[in-house]
């Protein structure tokens, strides 16, 4: 890292000479994407200013939003039940996100494995759940774990859990189902990163003397990390803000910053504290990403030719000034 | 079965298509043995069914005396040089160079002795943190090697290794291969398309064709003498003439005719009695061409009349097609300042052509179960580093081999017209 800052340098001179030159020669793909960034502009950046701006706003006393700016709702956001709340959506989301990396992988592997007409059908497979509503599909597993559901009283006939005992309502049913509803988001950008795995390295651990789940372990797994990190993302991301699973397979016990969004937003009519709610997941769910983002960085996974030829020069400079004494 | 590695029998389908078809081979130990064909010939088959990724359907394969058929890649005490190296991206040089070891669970100070003898073996020590993206393909193909080698293998298996850099590096690295082969002593298996790859670093050569061997030898016999005409035509490039044996002229020579080329007299060690209908194959760089009428003292120079068609300069040599007749005939001639013949050749030209009857190798025409492998791609001498096209994807080789086959034939027909 301490060396790079001297090349660094170095290329910010290159940089600024050539900026003009840059918008020029960049001036297509500009109006290509202007519309898009539009849009984005007005649907995304513009409301999610206004979110912020609206959490600094007082509430009317009626519902609705007051015209004086403070700094009221982001203390009550201190209020001791939140924390609860934000610490459960946290390691609700990262268990189903870890949970669902753990069987998409190996699924990863198979499907990219398998010939190429059974790749297609398994990944129509996974597309399929896509075609029917979300709702619905939250509501059958409604229906699944319901005292009187199929799930329940297998269990119960097969003495896993009491008669007494509830599936639904609870933190592990919001878990169950976040990892239901969100594994083909983890499949198939892992998929796509095993795709392109070259699996002659697989053979050629067997060939070293790796046993089939080493090579697995060593070669596969590293082998598709940028799958990973993206799985990862598209998990967890879309987790920390759910709140359909948990308000209806979970309980009071198992509340989510979405469903108290939702309660401060709609029941309670009161803009201002979801506002801050909502500011505040976001936040929070910038966060993932930015650490992911500074990983890859970090993991030059990303990085392009030029990059990677000048750390390739560095780590030279920097082995033979530390080791090549010693060798030679 | 004094063989130190022996496939006996083996025989390998993938759907309709035989791979590798009976083969028996046996490898010394010690060796540089290669296996040489065209694409889809069924030698890399062969190759991955040592390294235990392939499952013969009939047949064992021995090493050492052991029956190894059924070992998973793991048990093996063989290690391979992948073609597109294989090596493990997300590990630098040296752990790539060490994962073996590492799995074997040596010691520490070990595989670092180990590790440092084959960085020096393959001079990369200045090289040991780079990533496999920061080296070029020489050095990831080096890194191949000493990858396989570090654990002392049985056989070092060597899949088409060159085929993937450019020809200066090629040829660079065959030396490196040689010298390595010298230095460990380990049996060597080298599969490739290239006949000049394998002539100039094998003990022996194993001429593979649709699944079958063909002929098994040193590399000096397999061009001298091929025992098909497959092999005449795959190894080097050679000119065919049909005919049938007409009459002994003496001892050791024979008059073969043709139904529409004159007689040729040509040297008959095989004893082909006259009436067999013959191929005779005649290499291009055996073949004067000249202005001036050759002496022929012995009477056992063929000479005849032809007509210069093409002449190809190709730096170390020129080549000429020439026609008599019918036929087109593949002249190759090196530059000599000292050439009696002053006066270059053009195109057009009316021309001697010539050539002793010790140089034709007649081939008995019942060897021939194909008609179609006499227009195989013949890679000819002179351009012995040019690649023919080859199916990269080792996994799709065998089964794309049909098609393989047909293309090469779409190119054969192309440039190799000395067949009528």
């Amino acid at each position: 890292m301490v060396t790079n800052k001297k090349n660094s340098s170095a290329t910010n001179t290159i940089q600024k000479r050539s900026i003009c030159q840059r918008i020029k020669h960049h001036l297509n793909e500009l109006i290509v994407t202007a519309p898009s960034f539009l849009w984005m502009v007005i649907f995304f950046l513009i409301p999610t200013i206004l979110i912020f701006a609206l959490s600094f706003r007082s509430t009317a006393p009626g519902g609705g939003i007051g015209d004086t700016w403070t700094f009221h709702t982001w203390k009550t956001i201190s209020n001791p039940s939140y924390p609860e709340i934000v610490w459960r959506t946290i390691w609700l989301s990262v268990v189903a996100t870890f949970i669902c990396i753990v069987i998409s992988v190996p699924c990863a592997f198979a499907i990219a494995r398998a010939s190429r007409k059974i790749r297609h059908f398994l990944v129509g497979l996974i597309i399929l759940p896509f075609w029917t509503s979300f709702l619905v599909r939250v509501f059958a597993w409604k229906t699944l774990l319901h005292p009187e559901g199929l799930i329940s009283n297998l269990f119960i006939s097969l003495g896993f859990i009491q008669p007494t005992e509830q599936l639904l309502y609870n933190s592990g049913a919001v878990l169950v189902v976040m990892v239901y509803t969100y594994l083909p988001f983890a499949i198939l950008p892992l998929y796509a990163a095993a795709e392109k795995f070259d699996f002659s390295l697989i053979e050629a651990a067997l060939d070293l003397g790796s046993t089939p789940l080493r090579a697995f372990v060593q070669i596969f797994v590293p082998g598709i990390k940028a799958g990973i990190y993206s799985a990862t993302l598209m998990v967890l991301i879309p987790a920390l803000g759910s709140y359909v699973v948990p308000d209806i397979v979970g309980g009071t016990d198992s509340e989510m910053v979405g469903s108290k969004i939702y309660q401060r937003a709609i029941p309670d009519r009161n803009l201002p504290h979801a506002s801050a709610l909502s500011a505040l997941l976001f936040l929070g769910v910038l966060l993932p990403p930015f650490i992911a983002w500074c990983f890859l960085r970090r993991r030059n996974i990303n990085i392009t030719e030029t990059e990677a030829v000048e750390a390739a020069i560095t780590e030279d400079n920097k082995r033979s000034k530390t080791k090549g004494g010693i060798r030679k | 079965m004094s063989d130190f590695l022996l496939f006996d029998g083996i025989t390998k389908r993938f759907g309709n298509l035989t791979a590798v078809d009976n083969v028996t081979v046996g490898v010394e130990k010690g060796e540089f043995f290669s296996l040489l064909g065209p694409s889809g010939c069924g030698k890399t088959t062969l190759l991955r069914m040592l390294a235990g990724f392939e499952k013969p359907d009939t047949g064992r394969i021995f090493l050492d005396g052991k029956d190894i058929t059924n070992l998973p890649p793991n048990k093996r005490r063989v290690n391979t040089v992948f073609q597109n190296y294989a090596l493990f991206p997300h590990l630098n040089v040296r752990e790539n160079i060490a994962f073996g070891l590492k799995l074997a669970g040596r010691p520490k100070k070990e595989i670092e002795r180990e590790v440092d003898a084959m960085l020096e073996l393959i001079q990369m020590g200045d090289h040991e943190l780079k990533r496999p993206s920061q080296i070029s393909g020489g050095q990831k193909q080096r890194v191949a090697i000493a990858r396989a080698l570090v654990n002392h293998p049985q056989v070092l298996l060597l899949d088409e290794p060159l085929a993937a850099l450019d020809l200066k590096l090629r040829q660079h690295m065959q030396i490196e291969l040689d010298l390595i082969h010298d230095e460990v002593g380990i049996t060597f298996l080298y599969v490739t398309h290239d006949q000049g790859e394998a002539m100039s670093l094998s003990d022996r050569i194993a001429v593979m064709n649709k699944g079958k061997i063909e002929q098994i030898d040193n590399p000096a016999k397999i061009y001298e003498s091929p025992r098909s005409s497959f092999v005449a035509a795959f190894i080097g490039d050679t000119n065919f003439f049909d005919g049938v044996v007409d009459k002994s002229i003496d001892k050791e020579y024979s008059r073969i005719k043709f139904t529409d080329f004159e007689p040729i007299i040509c040297f008959n060690d095989k004893k082909i009695r006259p009436g067999s209908p013959v191929h005779l194959s005649v290499r291009p760089e055996k073949i004067q061409i000249s202005h001036e009428h050759p002496e022929n003292p012995d009477g056992k120079l063929n000479i005849f009349r032809a007509k210069a068609e093409d002449v190809v300069y190709q730096g170390s040599h020129t080549r000429f097609w020439v026609r008599i007749g019918e036929y087109r005939i593949s002249v190759f001639q090196s530059h000599n300042r000292f050439l009696l013949d002053q006066r270059p050749i053009k195109w057009g030209d009316t021309v001697w052509l010539y050539w002793h009857a010790d140089d034709g190798y007649m081939l008995e025409q019942y060897q021939e179960t194909d008609e179609d492998l006499l227009i195989l791609p013949p890679e000819n001498i002179g351009d012995m580093d040019e690649e023919i096209e080859e199916e990269s994807d080792s996994d799709t080789e065998e089964v794309n081999a049909e098609d393989n086959a047909s293309d090469a034939n779409g190119v054969a027909e192309d440039g190799n017209e000395q067949e009528k």
